[in-house]
């Protein structure tokens, strides 16, 4: 089936879970990354059942931290 | 108050942009805005800011100009080491324009103090490197009502936001809570590429510019990716504000404000 991800549309197995696309897409920190699916965010603890369709828009939103040191005390 | 003419002549750019004017002009001239760090992304934003003729900019960081610092921070001079941030900072933004006021405030952000510090600005915008500060910083923008460009960059990517509280999705909205410590690496551990700084916070300069005058549309409700080495923007579309935020939603169970536990030493 045909997906969308970040964009770019990819042929992936059908069936194919969330987990299994973060760990297919070598997504950086995945236990930190937020998911949006057709522009909705899908909860972190149903990563491994979430079941991705023929279609769906599919975002990956990561932490980035960056600009002045440890602006924090 | 008519504008003299070194300001005709020092704005003329703006001012012949039908979308800015003279009208438009006026609106920087009058605006507040406040940039929380001195840093990658608040040193290229403070110049343009202070070259557009923001009338008063206030910049706030707790720290000194390092060596190391310099390959980004195009603020900061090779003189400035030793310095602090705010302090070489202000000294540069004066230098571009002597129509800006700079105010300073050589601190750290916490829950005590950012609300008084936000208060007397139009636009707030976040330079800062870890995450209780990036949180912190929305949370109080959400609560006090203050319009806020939130920013971050690592390696050869960078990120962006506008956060129009009431209006568009928080940070919040996205990322329920910041990450452990060292969960997420830092700019010191993984590095980043001094000009993504500038197309950064140049474009969080944009988004201050574009609030103040009321030009065009702001990045309410994406969240704008840049990654260099593929040479690619990417809006990414945001669900709806409110959304079960704990923050910036109609019913929030977060009402007041939060210190995360965060070790200075990692990040810097």
């Amino acid at each position: 089936m045909k997906i969308t991800v970040a964009g770019t549309v990819k042929e992936v197995a059908d069936g194919l879970t969330v987990s299994q696309l973060i760990e297919q897409e070598n997504v950086e920190t995945p236990r930190y990354v937020t998911v949006s699916i057709n522009e909705e965010f899908i909860e972190s603890g149903t990563f491994e059942t979430h079941i991705l369709k023929e279609g769906d828009e599919v975002e990956f939103l990561y932490f980035m931290g960056g600009g002045a040191y440890a602006f924090y005390q | 108050m008519p504008f003299t003419n070194e300001q005709l002549e020092r704005y003329s750019r703006h001012i012949i942009l039908k979308e800015i004017g003279a009208k438009g002009q006026k609106k920087l001239l009058n605006a507040k805005v406040l940039i929380i760090g001195a840093g990658g992304l608040g040193a290229p934003a403070a110049l343009y800011l202070a070259a557009a003729g923001v009338g008063t900019i206030g910049i706030a960081d707790a720290d000194v100009v390092d060596l190391s610092n310099l390959q980004r921070q195009v603020i900061h001079s090779t003189n400035d080491i030793g310095k602090r941030k705010v302090e070489s900072a202000a000294e540069t933004m004066r230098a571009i324009n002597p129509d800006v006021t700079v105010n300073t405030y050589y601190q750290f952000v916490n829950s005590d103090n950012i609300l008084d510090l936000i208060k007397d600005y139009d636009f707030i915008l976040d330079g800062t490197d870890n995450f209780p500060a990036k949180f912190l910083i929305n949370d109080a923008c959400v609560m006090a009502k203050k319009p806020l460009s939130h920013a971050g960059i690592i390696r050869f990517k960078g990120q962006l936001m506008t956060i129009l509280p009431g209006e568009g999705p928080c940070y919040r909205c996205i990322f329920k809570n910041p990450p452990p410590k060292d969960a997420v690496p830092t700019c010191k551990q993984a590095g980043v590429i001094g000009a993504m700084g500038g197309v950064i916070g140049s474009l969080q300069a944009m988004e201050a510019v574009k609030y103040i005058t009321g030009v065009g549309e702001l990045l309410s409700g994406y969240l704008l990716t840049y990654d260099a080495l593929k040479m690619e923007f990417h809006k990414i579309k945001l669900p709806p504000r409110g959304n079960g935020c704990a923050v910036c939603s109609d019913h929030p169970t977060i009402t007041t404000l939060i210190d995360y536990e965060q070790a200075v030493c990692d990040l810097h």
